[in-house]
């Protein structure tokens, strides 16, 4: 009982990155406050899924192994992870912001009439007073749910100390995934499937289902080549995908940009995208809103090229080169060309 | 045979064109800099709801946002695009709201409207992201949902059932869904028609009673017994039958208990001019440290 749960996202029979980055996540959260660490499994064959989740320091599976259950619908997923947490009370509930968390995460919040923070960028526990509704109270070991706010550089902290479970969704690659033993040993429960999802429930058909392997690989890349809204065209845009050619790096954009039409949704990088690590961030055009920063900010290198001397980006820059794209970036294709040998 | 639609609808400050005025010095939004808009993904919905119109004639839309009065500008929009009708929730009470109360909020208003076969609203809106309040109102609805459609392919009404093309993770699927249902378009979906001048003249008036001086009551109560179709209703916490409990900030299970300003430790950064010598410099320097290469 109360314990942390994280749900885990299966395509196949595969639990997906952003699960088991939770998981390590899950885990820390569950030492700090001294409970266990259990996760969902829904699918359909199933058999020995524990043994993906156990290396994260898992204390119990529950798996729900049936035919209806993949490819995922939303009302199967969202009865048998309600009426599973009647039953277990968890305190805290951590989702992908995925297609699939970010469908299925809401409806379980309605359900349990219990608070959902969408985009964590942190997670920790806190013990603190606060007064909501005009009562003051202590409040011991509630999860803080850490997430920049709109307009600025402002990060919020949200609490939901009145209802349980407080529940939260992260982006991909903000949690760092992390082995806590190859031979942790949990507890696996297998559910009858029928007990926690009626018949009557199975009401959405998939007729066709078309997965692609991802076209890019941004969050793994070594070197990430970024433009923002300052690129000013989709041409100027195209720039970046010459220079990441050249030094084999991965193209990655600013939400402005996107928005603007001069790159893909799934370049997209910050709080809303994808979170990346490069060894090297060369950051073009991008003035460096927190929603960006938060997708990028633990980069080895930082390179900054911007008009504006007081971009908010130059400030975690080790590099700042004050100048157009238009004139920095086909320099820096040539000299890389001139010198690579 | 036609078709009952509800299109769901927010106006939302424009964070796609955030301007260097976007702030105020205190670090906080600068809302009067930022101009506000129709939700774009709303728009996408409003479009699907326009194509099942075209294709079931006789079919009726009803607009249906919350917010402050002036939020009417975006069912007066949706009206000029081709909605039917449109209503207002406002009421102080109904402020401070998150995503939970804000979805039991339009689920009642849902609720006042009565009939429906389908609703349809955007994934999210852009100065959230949370993409929560769609599926919050199928659950409060007892409705299943479809999130990030893409395009509606078909719908059979004696089966009660609708095909949606819907976005997933690396890929698309299509699935088969009953009637009554929650759709959420994805902006990937079609872009939203054009308005028609001869909507825009037909209901460029219409208002709701909050947005009216008191001292012009009297005409526009001339104007809407003529035309009664200028009155957007409005609707307040009671018109809904609201749970006191579950509006606004007591509804909401969620609470802000810091905001922080974030200042970024400033690296010791080295700045560099876009002279041929610097840049080449730079290149170097990380060709021989093997930190590109």
């Amino acid at each position: 009982m109360n314990n942390v749960f994280v749900y885990c996202e299966i395509e196949g029979t595969t639990i997906v990155d952003v699960s088991l980055e939770l998981l390590s996540k899950g885990r820390k959260l569950a030492n700090t406050l001294g409970v266990q660490l259990e996760c969902i499994c829904a699918g359909k064959g199933l058999d020995g899924i524990e043994k993906q989740v156990f290396p994260y320091g898992v204390d119990k599976v529950h798996v729900f192994d049936a035919e209806g259950l993949f490819p995922y619908t939303t009302n199967p997923h969202a009865s048998l992870v309600v009426n599973l947490f009647k039953e277990e009370q968890p305190q805290i509930c951590l989702l992908g912001a995925t297609v699939i968390g970010r469908d299925l995460g809401p409806r379980i919040s309605s359900a349990m009439h219990s608070g959902l923070t969408a985009d964590c960028t942190e997670l920790e526990i806190d013990s603190f007073e606060m007064s909501i509704g005009g009562v003051k109270k202590f409040y011991e070991n509630q999860l803080c749910q850490i997430r920049p706010a709109f307009g600025g550089n402002i990060v919020a902290t949200i609490v939901n100390p009145e209802h349980r479970p407080q529940m939260a969704t992260v982006r991909e690659g903000v949690m760092k995934k992390e082995i806590v033993d190859p031979n942790y040993k949990g507890e696996v429960i297998k559910h009858d499937v029928a007990k926690y999802v009626p018949e009557t429930e199975y009401v959405v058909k998939v007729l066709e289902r078309h997965v692609e392997k991802a076209k890019h690989n941004l969050k793994g890349a070594p070197i990430v080549v970024a433009g923002g809204y300052g690129m000013g065209s989709k041409e100027n845009f195209d720039m970046l995908f010459e220079l990441a050619k050249e030094l084999h790096a991965e193209v990655g954009a600013s939400r402005a940009a996107i928005d603007a039409g001069f790159a893909d949704h799934d370049r997209q990088i910050g709080q809303t995208g994808v979170t990346v690590r490069p060894k090297v961030y060369i950051a073009c055009g991008i003035s460096g809103q927190i929603q960006h920063l938060a997708g990028m900010q633990d980069s080895g290198i930082i390179i900054s090229v911007n008009s504006d001397p007081d971009a908010p980006i130059n400030a975690i820059a080790d590099y700042v080169i004050n100048g157009t794209v238009e004139e920095v970036i086909p320099k820096m294709i040539k000299y890389y060309k001139a010198n690579n040998k | 045979m036609s078709l009952k639609i509800v299109v769901l609808a927010k106006q939302v400050p424009d964070t796609r064109n955030v301007g260097p005025d976007a702030m105020t010095e205190q670090g906080t939004i600068n809302r009067a800099a930022l101009p506000a808009v129709f939700n774009p993904e709303d728009l996408n919905a409003l479009e699907q709801a326009l194509r099942l119109k075209d294709q079931f004639p006789g079919s009726t839309i009803s607009v249906l946002t919350m917010g402050l009065p002036k939020s009417a500008e975006v069912v007066r929009e949706a009206l000029y695009r081709g909605a039917d009708e449109g209503f207002v929730v406002t009421d102080r009470p109904l402020g401070g709201a998150d995503t939970l109360a804000t979805s039991y909020t339009l689920a009642q208003a849902v609720k006042k409207i009565g009939d429906y076969d389908i609703i349809l609203g955007g994934r999210q809106a852009i100065d959230g992201d949370t993409a929560q309040v769609g599926p919050q109102i199928a659950e409060k609805l007892g409705l299943t949902q479809v999130t990030y459609a893409e395009e509606i392919l078909s719908l059979d009404e004696k089966a009660r059932k609708v095909v949606i093309r819907r976005h997933i993770d690396g890929g698309v699927e299509t699935v088969e869904a009953p009637l009554p249902l929650v759709v959420t378009v994805n902006g990937s979906a079609a872009p939203c028609r054009p308005r028609s001048a001869k909507r825009l003249m037909k209901f460029k008036n219409a208002t709701v009673v909050a947005e009216r001086k008191p001292e012009d009551a009297e005409k526009y109560e001339a104007l809407i017994a003529k035309k009664p179709y200028l009155n957007i209703p409005q609707w307040g916490a009671a018109d809904i039958d609201a749970d006191p409990a579950q509006i606004g900030k007591a509804g909401s299970p969620t609470n802000v208990k810091a905001v922080k300003n974030i200042v970024f430790k400033a690296k010791e950064s080295r700045t560099l001019t876009a002279s041929d010598a610097d840049v080449e410099g730079l290149i170097k320097e990380l060709l021989d440290g093997k930190i590109i290469g």
